[in-house]
């Protein structure tokens, strides 16, 4: 018997054009055929309220499986392609894992007390089991030191943001993102394709931007998003001249004017729009308006089921959208007795507007002056030469540390004229900031490196 | 260019970035008396490792902060390259 207020997420499968399709490099597969295929060696039954670990090698199995999962397991943990065997046998333990679903070749050993299950092309013909539960969806922080911790979302509130949208915003959207969708950033847009009656281009690790955006163009993609990172190594790389999307959208880094004017010069067709989420906090918001920085009214008010607050500097999120807990023994309270998430996001009041201005941990403190390497950011990469850049604390025996920033050029940039853009940058950076958070050294790069959940790496903070 | 030099043109070069007044650059000038705070400092040493590829007041654990412009550029000097 289905209680009737559960919705799976094979239920929205129905819904939209009948051609809907999910892709990546290789395979296209039917998500209108799903509805009486399965990806799983022996069909969804056996999984039956068992505790999951989803290791495919790419993300459309993991996609297929989630979507045959959903309403069927007890939980299944998300698992991203970086994990490695050790780390991830310490999250089976913490995650209570019984079963792993995955397309990869597991030793005895290895696979141990689990059963192992197998997913592959959704080929056979199978009837779908019965949707009787709420499925424990678990993925895993992008935190960047340590082991990453464990959060349980359900479906509800994962697509919280998508229905209060109302699902029929985008209807007959091809979505694609630069994100893997086993990040929360990703799932977002795997479930705006699913539920909305969409269909979807996957990214492929390693693949070539210019490779991407063909097979972006050739799938038809009409909605696209990423971090500011991904936008800016796509706007360096000359690549996107030939496309042409209606929706583009930024989050899990801070959307500054820079690269917001860029896109909107890039993409003079889109609209673009920014949103908050993290993958403990959900979905808090998304603006449209093509500035940075949020408008002061979210705050402390309801919004569609999002509270807001800023205590001691930081975004504080309360909604059904934000993580239900941290999985474990002895893991922390996620939200305060009031149930407040905290970010760790902090934000300034400058005028009618809220901006963000870096991470609580990421602070460089300057001789007892603070700065968030996220603002001197901001101001470098309004120079019109400047396409990236990255300000980090560099040890000082004076004042014990001090900013200096490395910035990518635009491409063709004069070496003749580096001199030059260094004094202007430093001009700007005097004129907008506090004279501790002018760069004292400024580098000219070729690249700056982005970790794999799309956001630029940050190794001192 | 000699060290010193290159120390003395860095010295320059911050200091029209900072707005700051340069006195004449002579070896028993106190640091105090350059005009320079501690922000100005820390930024000419990073800058003076970078060129020279050297910090001499890290290397040195119990190194003491020189009190005079002939002695921070004794500093560098001293460091064996």
């Amino acid at each position: 018997m289905s209680p009737p207020d559960i919705i799976a997420l094979r239920q929205y499968l129905g819904a939209g054009p009948k051609d809907r399709t999910i892709s990546d490099a290789r395979h296209s597969v039917s998500l209108t055929d799903m509805i009486q295929h399965s990806c799983l060696a022996g069909g969804p039954s056996e999984l039956s309220g068992r505790s999951v670990l989803l290791a495919t090698s790419g993300q459309l199995l993991s996609a297929l499986a989630m979507i045959e999962l959903d309403g069927i397991a007890r939980r299944m943990l998300l698992c991203p392609p970086d994990l490695d065997w050790d780390c991830l046998q310490v999250l089976l333990e913490r995650a209570d894992i019984d079963t792993i679903v995955t397309d990869r070749p597991l030793h005895r050993r290895s696979a141990g007390k689990y059963v192992v299950i197998g997913v592959d092309l959704p080929e056979r013909r199978a009837m779908g089991s019965e949707v009787d539960r709420t499925t424990e969806w678990l993925m895993l922080t992008s935190g960047t030191s340590g082991l990453p911790k464990i959060v349980r979302h359900t479906l509800d509130g994962l697509a919280g943001a998508i229905i209060a949208e109302g699902p029929a915003r985008h209807r007959n959207a091809t979505w694609a993102t630069f994100y893997d969708i086993r990040r929360y950033g990703g799932l977002q847009i795997f479930l705006r394709a699913v539920i909305g009656g969409g269909s979807m281009v996957l990214s492929e690790p390693g693949e070539a931007i210019a490779a991407h955006v063909a097979r972006l163009r050739a799938g038809g993609v009409t909605h696209i998003s990423g971090t500011p990172s991904h936008w800016r190594k796509l706007l360096m790389s000359g690549a996107s001249a030939n496309f042409s999307p209606d929706y583009v959208r930024l989050s899990g880094e801070i959307a500054d004017q820079a690269v917001l004017d860029g896109l909107a010069r890039a993409f003079p067709r889109a609209s673009i729009g920014h949103a908050y989420a993290s993958t403990e906090a959900g979905v808090g918001f998304s603006v449209d308006d093509g500035r940075e920085g949020f408008p002061a009214h979210l705050i402390g008010q309801n919004h569609a089921g999002v509270e807001m607050k800023v205590v001691d500097g930081s975004l504080r999120i309360r909604s059904r959208r934000t993580a239900r807990a941290y999985v474990g023994a002895d893991a922390p309270p996620l939200a305060d007795t009031e149930g407040f998430v905290d970010t760790g996001d902090m934000v300034e009041l400058r005028g009618e507007r809220y901006h963000f201005v870096g991470r609580r941990g990421g602070i460089i403190n300057i001789g007892g002056l603070k700065v968030h390497p996220e603002e001197v950011e901001a101001v470098i990469n309004r120079h019109a030469s400047v396409q990236m850049s990255r300000a980090r604390s560099r040890r000082s025996p004076i004042t014990g540390a001090i900013v200096v920033a490395d910035v990518i050029l635009t491409n063709g940039t004069n070496a003749e004229r580096h001199e030059r853009i260094r004094m202007e940058i430093l001009g700007q950076c005097k004129d907008c900031l506090a004279a501790w958070k002018v760069p004292a050294v400024i580098r000219f790069v070729e690249r700056l490196d982005v970790t794999a959940a799309g956001k630029l790496a940050r190794t001192d903070a | 260019m000699s060290v010193k030099s290159k120390i003395f043109s860095a010295m320059k070069q911050i200091a029209e970035e900072q707005k700051v007044t340069l006195p004449p650059l002579e070896d028993d000038l106190s640091l105090n008396e350059t005009g320079f705070d501690s922000l100005a400092f820390a930024i000419l040493v990073a800058r003076l490792e970078d060129e020279l590829g050297i910090d001499p007041f890290t290397v040195a654990e119990d190194a003491a902060f020189p009190s005079t412009l002939g002695e921070f550029v004794r500093a560098y000097e001293n460091v064996p390259a």
